[in-house]
């Protein structure tokens, strides 16, 4: 187990989280459902995790990991209200489709 | 054996992914991603990073999806509600992550020489993380704790029918 991890290039896992952030950013781009907008963003968010831990363990520094701690309580507080927000869209709009929200447009 | 569970769980992650944005039902997005959660702490534990993945589990498999799980059956949402993007922005979206992931790729070419240091076995078990997160990182803890509450107190006023 001690030389195990260093068999996978660092690489890869950047490569890896990279993916996932781009599959994330068209997830947000690709939907229209409101709600599925937000689980892109929650994507995003993990690919990011993803990214720091690996650093965090491959130089060796536990600061990383409490970081992503943080990342994750973050992103809590975030989802629940965002996800009051989208009821309360909902309660008015009979409908979670972004493009119905559009009463700034000049 | 690392190289292979680490390919295996990397796909298994990318396809679930593809899958939350591709598939028509919510419920179905959020059920894949769960699998992607699931296949991100898998590799979490092959980087002996222990603690983040119980947390990852239970904070977002457990709560976090349960949470979406609950408003998209509160708000009755299935296939035939989902709202639907012309081809040409979808092609768009496409083209546009697309581009971003050769970016990424291509930054990632100059940076090939990173300092690894050698591996120490307790750097992610919680012991560790304890000790750096009530030490170093005290404050913002604390700080977290009021966003907490903040976030609480938005989400029930948010929630209310009328505020008077």
């Amino acid at each position: 187990m001690n030389q195990a991890i260093h068999t996978i290039p660092l690489d890869w896992y950047i490569l890896l989280s990279s993916i996932l952030f781009c599959i994330g950013v068209m997830g947000v781009l690709f939907r229209r459902n409101a709600i599925i907008i937000f689980m892109s963003i929650e994507l995003m968010l993990n690919a990011v995790n993803l990214l720091l831990v690996a650093f965090s363990a491959y130089h060796n520094d536990a600061a990383g990991q409490v970081f992503v701690f943080f990342t994750m309580a973050v992103a809590a507080a975030e989802i629940a209200v965002g996800l009051a927000i989208l009821v309360v869209v909902y309660r008015n709009t009979k409908s979670t489709d972004i493009d119905v929200l559009n009463r700034l447009k000049g | 054996m690392t190289v292979y569970l680490f390919a295996i769980l990397g796909v298994f992650a990318i396809l679930s992914a593809l899958m939350v944005v591709l598939t028509k039902n919510p419920i179905h997005s959020i059920l894949y991603l769960v699998l992607t959660f699931f296949a991100i702490a898998g590799e979490y534990v092959l980087l002996n990073a222990q603690f983040l993945a119980i947390v990852n589990i239970i904070v977002y498999a457990g709560a976090i999806m349960v949470l979406f799980l609950f408003v998209v059956m509160l708000l009755n949402l299935n296939q035939e509600t989902e709202p639907h993007k012309s081809v040409l922005r979808k092609l768009i979206a496409v083209i546009a992550a697309g581009l971003l992931l050769v970016v990424l790729v291509g930054s990632l070419k100059g940076a090939d020489n990173m300092s690894i240091k050698p591996f120490s076995q307790n750097t992610g078990l919680i012991e560790n993380l304890g000790k750096v997160l009530f030490n170093d990182f005290l404050l913002p803890f604390e700080v977290s704790a009021i966003l907490f509450l903040a976030a609480m107190v938005g989400a029930v006023m948010l929630g209310k029918k009328d505020i008077k």
